[in-house]
């Protein structure tokens, strides 16, 4: 779909690191050179007319993003990625809420910035780290977060969709339970967000956190959504201009109420605009619609692969366009050099999920990770380049 | 080199390295090396008695390039002095970085002279070097 908006495939090649990046498309390039070209100027600070168009688009973001994810405007706070949004929840607010022994619930499959910060919090506060259960197709099931649940249960933190089995956690389930048992709800929105329908206020989430680079927009822009009711509560981790009102002599200060106590310092302003038009863009094409055709995709992958006898896959049944798979005897990074010398490019690695090892047996895999550009002919590349890979050392070496 | 003996050798020594696997025993040092760049991880262990390296092994998960160097490297540098191990991992690093070097030296190593046309594989064959400069530096701070 809509390959014509992606200057990048003009090079023909095919793009399944999706996972990784996502590519840009013209308007959202375009929306950044505007700001570089047409109305630089910081924000909030200026009466001149760039910098109130710049204000405004900024702004405006703030309620492009709300109505895409279904929060309020005031909810939505800019980082610089999911890293940082989910380092803000365990540092900011979670350090200070936290005590000795409560307990926090992840899974063996969740990114690294989900699990190395709480490992650091549980260092600093000795809260205690408990991985659910994974199923057969290691995936999480709402039957697995109740078994884990126990009275001194404090927050489940997880992935929506997870970046190497790719599987869809039933986010609305186990926020219900997260309500009913008093549980704060952290969800890692970076695989879903850009991929499939995410609802903050029906799944009774707490914090959600996402990346604008992997939903066509710019690098060095996220945002962190939050409930209101933790605004007040939760500390910035950096202070500086824009986040406060006063500060005196005497040591004494007060920072800003709202979301922009969290926004100290020039924020990414372009990128921030350009993380704008890519959620327009993708609200046009329609986020149900963009789901659908990587499912339809991901059948298609799996059921050629199916036919090649050394490919080994991980993830066959989860609902997202994620596929891991390994060739047999051969390096998941040697897969990946093949590969790109076909102009396929496929991430290889433990994609910073280090103990998914133990659940799958295995540390590396090659991931191809599919997005609205992709479509049957580069699956069909693909599918060819891997049947003939039994020259593969003649290309690599 | 021909192409077709170039990538044999490194394929030989890629599917049948030497001294892949790990030993118990603390007169040997320990390192662990992963790359920046790419996904290797591989744990070495090297003996040094009397000024010479009596043995060098290594385990963990490489690609071709990485394992296969690691398995010439070890081959080359048993057995030899420590300066003269030090001169054929500086005459290497040379080789890779497209520096000028003494290719008499090398010997088998020789079979990655052209890994710098695929810029992406250099840490991949740098690898070893860099895990056994470690232990070298580790055995000179003793």
């Amino acid at each position: 779909m809509h390959r014509e908006d992606f200057t990048m495939l003009d090079n023909d090649i095919v793009f399944f690191d999706n996972g990784a990046t996502t590519l840009k498309p013209k308007c959202v390039v375009n929306s950044v050179i505007d700001y570089y070209t047409k109305h630089t100027s910081n924000i909030h600070r200026g009466d001149y007319d760039a910098a109130i168009k710049t204000n405004k688009l900024y702004d405006d973001t703030r309620v492009v993003v709300s109505k895409f994810i279904n929060s309020d405007s005031d909810e939505v706070i800019f980082t610089s990625g999911t890293t940082m949004s989910i380092n803000m929840v365990v540092f900011g607010y979670m350090e200070k809420v936290l005590n000795k022994g409560d307990e926090v619930l992840l899974t063996k499959s969740e990114h690294a910035s989900n699990v190395l910060p709480w490992i650091k919090l549980s260092e600093k506060k000795g809260i205690v780290i408990k991985y659910m259960e994974l199923d057969n197709d290691y995936s999480l099931t709402v039957e697995s977060v109740r078994k884990s649940i126990t009275d001194k249960t404090k927050v489940i933190s997880i992935a929506h969709v997870t970046n190497v089995i790719g599987d869809v956690r039933d986010i609305e389930s186990i926020g219900k339970i997260c309500k009913e048992k008093d549980i704060y709800f952290c969800v890692d929105g970076a695989q879903s967000v850009p991929h499939m329908k995410v609802d903050f206020k029906n799944s009774n989430i707490d914090f959600l956190s996402f990346s604008g680079h992997k939903m066509c927009g710019p690098t060095g822009v996220g945002c962190l959504v939050l409930k209101k009711k933790y605004l007040n509560d939760m500390e910035p981790l950096c202070y500086g201009g824009g986040m406060n009102n006063f500060f005196e002599e005497d040591n004494s200060y007060e920072l800003k109420k709202g979301v922009t106590k969290f926004e100290a310092g020039t924020p990414a302003i372009a990128e921030v605009i350009g993380l704008r038009e890519a959620i327009l863009y993708l609200e046009n094409i329609g986020i149900d619609n963009i789901h659908k055709h990587e499912m339809e995709l991901k059948k298609y992958l799996v059921s050629e692969l199916k036919n090649i006898p050394n490919i080994k896959i991980y993830n066959e049944n989860s609902e997202s366009g994620i596929l891991a798979f390994n060739i047999d005897g051969v390096f998941a990074q040697d897969s990946s050099i093949y590969l790109n010398n076909y102009n396929i490019y496929v991430r290889a690695g433990n994609h910073c999920t280090k103990m998914l090892k133990d659940e799958i047996g295995v540390k590396n895999t090659v991931r191809v990770s599919m997005y609205l550009y992709n479509d049957k002919n580069d699956v069909d590349k693909l599918i060819e380049v891997l049947k003939n890979s039994e020259d593969i050392f003649k290309i690599v070496i | 080199m021909d192409s077709n003996l170039r990538r044999e050798i490194i394929l030989d020594n890629y599917q049948d390295p030497m001294n892949r696997g790990l030993i118990e025993d603390e007169s040997y040092m320990k390192v662990n090396t992963n790359s920046e760049s790419c996904i290797d991880n591989l744990d070495f262990m090297m003996k040094i008695e009397d000024g010479i390296v009596k043995d060098i092994r290594f385990d963990g998960e490489a690609c071709a390039i990485s394992t296969s160097a690691t398995s010439i490297m070890i081959r080359s540098l048993i057995g030899k002095k420590v300066e003269e191990v030090n001169l054929i991992i500086d005459n290497y690093r040379k080789m890779i970085n497209e520096e000028e070097y003494d290719s008499e030296i090398l010997g088998e190593l020789n079979v990655y002279d052209e890994i710098c046309k695929q810029p992406n594989r250099k840490n991949c064959a740098l690898l070893p070097s860099v895990a056994i400069r470690e232990m070298l530096e580790e055995k000179k701070d003793d």
